[in-house]
């Protein structure tokens, strides 16, 4: 076209000079905008691994606990002196377990009886968790009291972070947890191979303890499984309801909209509102036991709603409207068309948005704080209603102890709520993964 | 189910035709969008076993038509539609008239393919599946090659049934969507400019298949084409801004029209 005007017009005619459009400047502005693309992703990047590189190394150390294998003598003369235990079974519960494992420690130490101070030491190495080990082998098979077992034992905290390395040895003794003997006997203990590192499964299903060596995630573990729960299978049908009412039957006025502005607000509103709504209504109100799961999930619930239904509604307006009208046209239902179409189409976003939500529900820690689930629960809660704490709770605790072993528990305990947010996730793509393979 | 012969099409309709019968009847038909009219006082009526074309220029309410006959703007949140349609002579506007049995009789098939995401075969099926028009697996087989069949589409797919609707061509989506639409049985046939999405081949497989269906069918086609009008219909209508302009015999409608407008319009002087 252009060529055919210009040949008849006469090659002659100069062409009319450019206007300077900036194509230069545009390039250069688009190398620019892909830099600044690059350092955000570089910067995000290096700080994701700064933080889980630092959390790894610090954790890593939980998982595994120095224990001290020994013989242990089961001494009637310690356990049950007066030989009630046939008619008094709660005898064994109270006996002086703890006396049973210095004596072990000590014996293969060659500490002598009659040294208060070395006995003393000794005792310091031994965690006061072994009291319950042992006292559970024997409430299980009394037939155990006279004889001799082979028995590891928990060591203590400070023992175990010393061994750990992480107690540093330089210090002067006077400001050490770990006194120069007692390092001796622990190098001893472990060239002979008695005391060495074992993989920790209490830190997975202990309750909490004040002892680091003793305490464990278990039911935090538990109270998180019911309240993730809780939310599941109340937000989800809850919130997706709420969002094909509003989506697919509502009238469009000026109450829809203001429901709408409003549920966009809620997901903004800071969690500790939620816990003190929570406080209120069902603590307060509704008489609801206090550091319950329940309580937790139905709080977290409402937290959550918002954010399902948001995307819910999204995943809703994203399904073409000609779906619509082609079952509308083929005589569906209203009910039809939603179910049989719309809903399965929009599935991987509702999917999407809905562990999104559970993902900020598991690692929300302030509305919990306020409904009393910070607390000390040593028992594994048997229903939702038992008092129970949440995993980011247990970090939160953790992380404000003093002793030095709570350090790498604390860390270990992050690694494990990371572990599963990553199991929640791909969970998350895998059904997305097949849902979207169906359609 | 083969499809009839030229010539036994053309017998089957002639009968028809001395002693015209209307399937459906629109008078004064009426559409508002919120306060905005689309239509005004529209009385058309459509013959039985007769293609009919709407034509007309863009935005002229052709389309709005179309949808008032099986009430597909009761999906439009602030349309309203005043005046009497009946379909067989009930108004299918009445309170007693079911939406859903309507849709059933008085089907129809767009402008953009719009197969669902699924199978062919559940395309097909999901319409009688609805309306419970199947009582087994071998009735459903049946009904899903019988429409194939009819909408020209079996000897390209029967041997891959349970792949996607939506990995086909356009024209073969197109007339997929055809054959879920006559899988329920309508009466009626609606067809929003069928083929504005499709390629000169395409759409001559689904005029002929409109030629074909018409033995059966009572068909309303909206087309921008002045051509695919003159091809495939019987009678033609044409509107401009939103009231109907005439409504003719294709053959005197573009050779000689009552109207000057209709005349401008196929002359390509406006539209």
């Amino acid at each position: 076209m252009t060529d055919a005007i210009s040949s008849a017009a006469g090659l002659a005619r100069p062409r009319p000079a450019r206007r300077d459009i900036g194509i230069k400047r545009r390039y250069a502005a688009e190398r620019r905008f892909r830099a600044y693309g690059i350092a955000a992703l570089t910067f995000g990047i290096v700080f994701l691994f700064l933080l889980v590189s630092s959390v790894v190394s610090k954790g890593y150390t939980a998982f595994q606990q120095t224990m001290i294998t020994v013989p242990v003598e089961f001494t009637e003369a310690i356990i049950d002196p007066k030989n009630e235990r046939a008619e008094n079974p709660q005898k064994l519960m109270t006996a002086n377990y703890p006396l049973l494992a210095r004596n072990a420690v000590a014996k293969v130490l060659g500490v002598a009886e009659n040294d208060r101070t070395g006995l003393r030491d000794v005792n310091k190495m031994i965690s006061d968790g072994v009291r319950s080990q042992l006292r559970d082998m024997v409430v299980a098979n009394p037939a155990l009291i006279g004889t001799t077992q082979t028995v590891s034992l928990l060591a203590a905290g400070d023992l175990d972070s010393a061994f750990k390395g992480q107690i540093s040895l330089d210090v002067p003794e006077a400001n050490r947890k770990v006194n120069d003997k007692q390092v001796g006997w622990m190098n001893q203990l472990a060239e002979s191979g008695a005391l060495a590192k074992h993989f920790n499964t209490g830190i997975f299903v202990n309750g909490n303890s004040s002892r680091p060596e003793a305490a464990g995630v278990g039911v935090a573990l538990i109270g998180s499984f019911y309240m993730m729960l809780i939310v599941l299978v109340l937000s989800l049908p809850i919130g997706v309801a709420a969002s094909i009412y509003l989506e697919e039957f509502a009238p469009k006025n000026r109450l829809t909209d203001l429901i709408e502005v409003n549920i966009n607000n809620l997901a903004a509103v800071p969690s500790i509102v939620y816990g003190l709504l929570g406080l209120a209504v069902f603590i307060n109100f509704a008489g609801l036991p206090r550091s319950a799961s329940l309580v937790g999930g139905l709080v977290l619930t409402l937290m959550t709603l918002p954010t399902i239904i948001i995307a819910t509604r999204a995943a809703l307006k994203a399904v073409p409207p000609s779906i619509r009208a082609a079952a509308l046209g083929l005589g569906a239902s209203k009910m039809q068309t939603i179910f049989h179409h719309v809903l399965p189409l929009a599935m991987p976003g509702i999917l999407t948005g809905t562990i999104i939500g559970l993902a900020h529900a598991l690692g929300e820690t302030a509305p919990l704080l306020l409904i009393g689930m910070v607390a000390f629960v040593a028992n594994y809660p048997t229903t939702p209603l038992d008092p129970s704490t949440a995993l980011p709770v247990q970090i939160y605790m953790w992380a404000n102890e003093a002793e030095r072993a709570f350090v790498e528990r604390t860390s270990g305990a992050i690694i494990i709520l990371l572990l599963f947010l990553i199991v929640m996730n791909v969970g998350a793509i895998l059904l997305r993964r097949r849902f979207e393979r169906r359609w | 189910m083969n499809m009839m012969s030229e010539a036994a099409v053309e017998k089957a309709l002639d009968g028809k035709m001395n002693e015209v019968s209307y399937k459906m009847v629109g008078r004064e038909v009426s559409v508002y969008y919120g306060d905005k009219r689309a239509l005004f006082d529209v009385n058309l009526n459509v013959r039985e076993n007769t293609v009919t074309a709407l034509i007309g220029p863009s935005g002229c309410g052709k389309s709005t038509f179309l949808r008032t006959l099986n009430r597909m703007n009761d999906t439009i949140d602030n349309c309203r539609v005043t005046g009497r349609i009946t379909l067989d002579g009930d108004d299918i506007y009445d309170k007693e008239i079911d939406v859903v049995e309507l849709r059933a009789r008085v089907g129809m098939v767009f402008q953009k393919p719009n197969p669902f995401p699924k199978s062919i075969y559940e395309n097909v099926a999901y319409g009688p599946k609805i309306h419970g028009l199947a009582r087994n697996k071998a009735d459903m087989d049946h009904i899903v090659e019988a429409s194939l069949q009819r909408a020209g589409l079996w000897t390209e797919v029967k041997d891959r049934l349970h792949e996607s609707g939506t990995g086909l061509s356009g024209g073969q989506q197109q007339r997929l969507c055809i054959a879920r639409a006559i899988a329920v049985s309508p009466e009626v046939i609606l067809m929003d400019e069928p083929c504005s999405a499709l390629d000169p081949i395409a759409t001559a497989r689904v005029e002929e298949l409109i030629h074909e269906l018409r033995a059966n069918y009572t068909i309303v086609i909206v087309t921008h084409s002045m051509q695919q009008a003159a091809r495939v219909s019987q009678r033609t209508a044409m509107f401009h801004l939103g009231q109907l302009v005439e409504e003719n015999d294709t053959d005197k409608m573009f050779t000689n029209p009552d109207d000057q407008r209709t005349q401008d319009y196929i002359m390509g002087r406006f539209g």
